[in-house]
């Protein structure tokens, strides 16, 4: 049957319903406190949207998923109201799905290829909320019994790293029989999950229930356990006896502007001052012990999803105006597009085509305002963005007591420096099959950012997911 | 959980403990250190190792009460455990047989500086330590730094024990006499690792110092520990904490310490209202 076809068969039968909206907080009232953004979906809500689905024959939502999410049949099971089957379902190729259903840029994924949103109508059926909502619902309602675990097969697997990649796999393998061990260097548990995400997007508390299911299947963690300090890879498997290592330590380390002024107090990288905010609980201070500068005016560079969380979380600190200045304009802005609505909703400004030149300072060393170049839009570029470029004589300053630097990660090299035959690009990332994840040396895999760069939650999860899948092969069980 | 064994107070305001942490006792080596936390909504504070024992799966800390953090630790009996700690962290100092070395500690810069001066003694170095600090009681761990220095130098501003000076007077002291020096290591607070480089920088003898940046993760992750050696940006937590004292930006490192001075006395005091910790041990003057 055609698209053409199949469109015209169930035409008939479905009345049109508009995409339901998600419940949110106030945005003058959430812009001051840390709670969830997003309330989800009630029951009516999420019938009446999972009836827009139009249960495709070829349904094009599911190529659009890096994971392969049985869409239409888990939107049937919460159509005919089995909220635990289509928890399972959904859970079958996602092991992170109340994770992915908050954090997911769906609007480039799966929703992107609905027939819905494909016939031009932009209103393609909300699968990402969906998701949260029928995994939500079993969390809290009981998913029925743990999966049957296999006889152990005597193979043990060490994974650095837990960020979405390495749970991922640990989840896979665990389930298969092979004994697995987190190595994390952080006190928690969770990756970027934790420490990045703030929890006015995911709550701690639902990373905290994910991994606790690892646990719970037997997975052991160990925190504060950096891998290439503590211990190395070649340790791992030579000294421990690992059968396979996976390295999933992700894009952690900061890129600095390289701009005067850069290391005046007051100016964060955003990994710190989301660190501070996150993992450290810097909000409640001084219930906890962790200090952060409460910025007045903050002014936040890059305009990536990493942007948007510095700068709503300086407003939610108490900032009074917060703004972004990012090289192109609106239409360019890296970040999910639910999150630049947030933002602005929340009253983040922003300073478009716009780029630093200095940080000025005070004579006590703390940053007191911006120094700008304007730009305008100019030829293409390789990555068929239109190149920023700077207006001769076009400069401007901005005041500012905070500034948080939100450029981008790189590969942190402490993993690849302490082992044996590990090879890197030149951007420093491990190099790993696509397919398999596996790396030039024997018995270690690799998978997410520290492979891909700065990527998503999804495509790390992805990663994981085809690295456990290799192993399998590799040790010959599956 | 990392539980301490031991723990007495070697001066005032400073204490010292062993604790159970085998695998960074097994992985560490000089100059390194770890990031700890006390409890659920502690910070993150890095502490040298100043000694360890593989065998017995042990590290030792010593420490100086200067911030909520470290008053709480001073509160932590045996018995007690911290609830995280991490490394050994950071890049360890570069060992080798140089000839005759110099170790220079004023202070709480004594506890860190007692690793390296001895592996440079057990690598064959003539090993001449300066210790120095206010006065006599503010002396620490004099009696381990001897056994592992082929001469001890010690100074007291107040001259209440040893030299009566600078630790930076009985360096220029050496350097004066024709002492052949091949490697200077300066650990201490930060205007007395300058006060070395100025001595050491006029005679060309090299001068390793170790900073001591505001951290949080400890593995290259967040930026916190920025200093800038030779213009450039570096990494504190990974590109040191060891660096050439020639090339290091003090006033910035002196500048960037003083970042949270406001936040630091708000938790200060909400601490000394209600103080947590062991009661036997409640430090002095709280
Ligand atoms: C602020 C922020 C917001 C984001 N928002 C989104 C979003 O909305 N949607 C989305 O899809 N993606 C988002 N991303 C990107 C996404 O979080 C990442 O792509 C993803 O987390 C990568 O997963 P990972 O498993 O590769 O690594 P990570 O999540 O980075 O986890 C790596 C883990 O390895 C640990 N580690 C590192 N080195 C060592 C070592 N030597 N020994 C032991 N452990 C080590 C780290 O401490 C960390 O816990 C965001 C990222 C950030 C920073
Ligand atoms: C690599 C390294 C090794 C260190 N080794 C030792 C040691 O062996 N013994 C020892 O007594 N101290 C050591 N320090 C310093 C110690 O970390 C700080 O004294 C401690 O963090 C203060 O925490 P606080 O909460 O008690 O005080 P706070 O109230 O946080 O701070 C009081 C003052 O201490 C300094 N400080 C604050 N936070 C930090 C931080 N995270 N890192 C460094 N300085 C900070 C600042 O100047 C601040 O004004 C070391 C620091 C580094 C970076
Ligand atoms: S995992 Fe992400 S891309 Fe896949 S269906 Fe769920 S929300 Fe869509
Ligand atoms: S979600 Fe969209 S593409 Fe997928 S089956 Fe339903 S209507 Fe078709
Ligand atoms: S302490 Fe975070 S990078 Fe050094």
């Amino acid at each position: 049957m055609s698209e053409q076809e199949e469109k015209k068969a169930v035409k008939p039968k479905k009345p049109k319903i508009p995409r339901q909206k998600m419940p949110e907080q106030d945005p003058i009232e959430r812009a001051h406190n840390f709670y969830e953004v997003a309330l989800g979906y009630d029951n009516d809500l999420a019938l009446l949207e999972a009836s827009r689905c139009l249960k495709c024959k070829k349904p094009y939502c599911i190529s659009g998923c890096p994971v392969e999410v049985d869409i239409p049949d888990f939107l049937e099971m919460v159509k005919a109201g089995d909220l635990i089957g289509a928890a399972w379902k959904v859970k079958e190729k996602n092991s992170l799905p109340r994770i992915a259903g908050r954090v997911c840029p769906q609007e480039s994924q799966c929703e992107a290829k609905c027939v819905l949103n494909k016939k031009g109508k932009g209103e393609p059926c909300a699968i990402g909320r969906l998701e949260r909502y029928v995994t939500d619902w079993a969390a809290v309602h009981g998913e029925g019994k743990m999966p049957q675990l296999p006889k152990p097969t005597g193979l043990k697997v060490g994974v650095v790293g837990s960020g979405p990649a390495g749970l991922t796999l640990a989840g896979a393998l665990i389930k298969k029989g092979v004994a697995v061990t987190v190595f994390e260097a952080l006190h928690e548990l969770g990756g970027v999950l934790v420490y990045g995400i703030p929890e006015f997007r995911l709550p701690k508390a639902i990373v905290r229930a994910e991994v606790d299911e690892l646990r719970q299947l037997g997975v052991e963690f160990k925190t504060n356990w950096v891998v290439g300090r503590t211990q190395t890879v070649d340790e791992l498997l030579e000294k421990e006896k690992y059968d396979g290592v996976f390295i999933g330590t992700g894009a952690g380390a900061p890129l600095f502007l390289k701009i005067p002024g850069e290391n005046l107090n007051g100016v964060y990288s955003a990994n710190e001052f989301l660190t501070r905010a996150n993992l450290m609980k810097a909000y409640l201070f001084p219930q906890a012990d962790t200090p952060i500068a409460k910025g007045r005016r903050v002014v936040v560079f890059g305009g990536g999803n990493v942007a948007m969380d510095s700068a709503r979380t300086a407003l939610r600190l108490g900032a009074e105006e917060v703004t972004i200045v990012y090289r192109r304009t609106m239409d360019e802005l890296p970040a999910r597009a639910e999150e630049v609505h947030h933002a602005v909703e929340e009253g983040i400004r922003f300073e478009l085509l716009a780029a630093p030149l200095e940080i000025i300072g005070n004579e006590a060393g703390w940053a007191v305002g911006v120094h700008c170049q304007k730009m305008q839009l100019g030829e293409p570029d390789a990555s068929g963005r239109r190149r920023p470029v700077p207006i001769p004589g076009e400069t401007f300053n901005i005041e500012c007591d905070t500034a948080i630097v939100s450029i981008g990660n790189a590969a942190n090299p402490l993993v690849p420096s302490t082992t044996i035959g590990l090879e890197t690009n030149k951007w420093g990332n491990i190099v790993a099959d696509p397919e398999s994840g596996k790396t030039s040396k024997d018995r270690v895999w690799a998978g997410g950012d520290i492979v891909t760069g700065a990527a998503t939650v999804i495509l790390a999860m992805g990663a994981g997911r085809k690295s456990a899948l290799a192993m399998m092969d590799t040790f010959g069980i599956g | 959980m990392f539980e301490i064994l031991e723990k007495e107070r070697i001066g005032p305001g400073v204490n010292r403990a062993v604790i159970s942490a085998p695998a960074v006792a097994r992985a560490h080596k000089p100059g390194q250190f770890i990031i700890l936390r006390c409890h659920q909504d502690g910070e993150r504070i890095p502490l040298t190792v100043a000694d360890k024992d593989v065998d017995k799966g042990t590290i030792t800390l010593v420490w100086q009460e200067v911030g909520v953090t470290t008053y709480y630790m001073g509160t932590m009996c045996p018995g007690d455990s911290l609830i995280d700690v991490v490394g050994p962290l950071g890049t360890p100092t570069h060992i080798e047989n140089f000839g005759t070395v110099v170790c220079v500690g004023g202070g709480i810069g004594v506890a860190p500086l007692y690793p390296i001066t001895k592996g440079m003694y057990e690598a064959g170095n003539h090993v001449i330590s300066i210790l120095g600090a206010r006065t006599e009681g503010l002396l620490i761990m004099t009696e381990d730094l001897k056994k592992v220095s082929t001469e001890q130098l010690i100074a007291t501003d107040d001259g209440s024990f040893g030299i009566h000076g600078f630790v930076t007077q009985v360096l220029q002291g050496l350097i004066d006499k024709g002492t052949k020096i091949d490697l200077v290591v300066a650990i201490g607070p930060v205007p007395m690792m300058k006060a070395v480089v100025n001595v050491t920088r006029p005679a060309a003898l090299p001068t390793v110092v170790s900073l001591n940046p505001i951290m949080v993760d400890g593995t290259g992750m967040c930026g916190a520990c920025r200093v800038e050696v030779n213009g450039e940006t570096k990494f504190g937590c990974v590109d040191g904490p060891e660096f050439d004292g020639f090339a290091v930006d003090f006033d910035l490192l002196t500048k960037r310490l003083a970042m949270y001075k406001g936040p630091e006395l708000v938790a200060l005091n909400k601490f000394r209202e209600t103080p947590r910790g062991c009661e036997c041990t409640f430090p002095e003057g709280m």
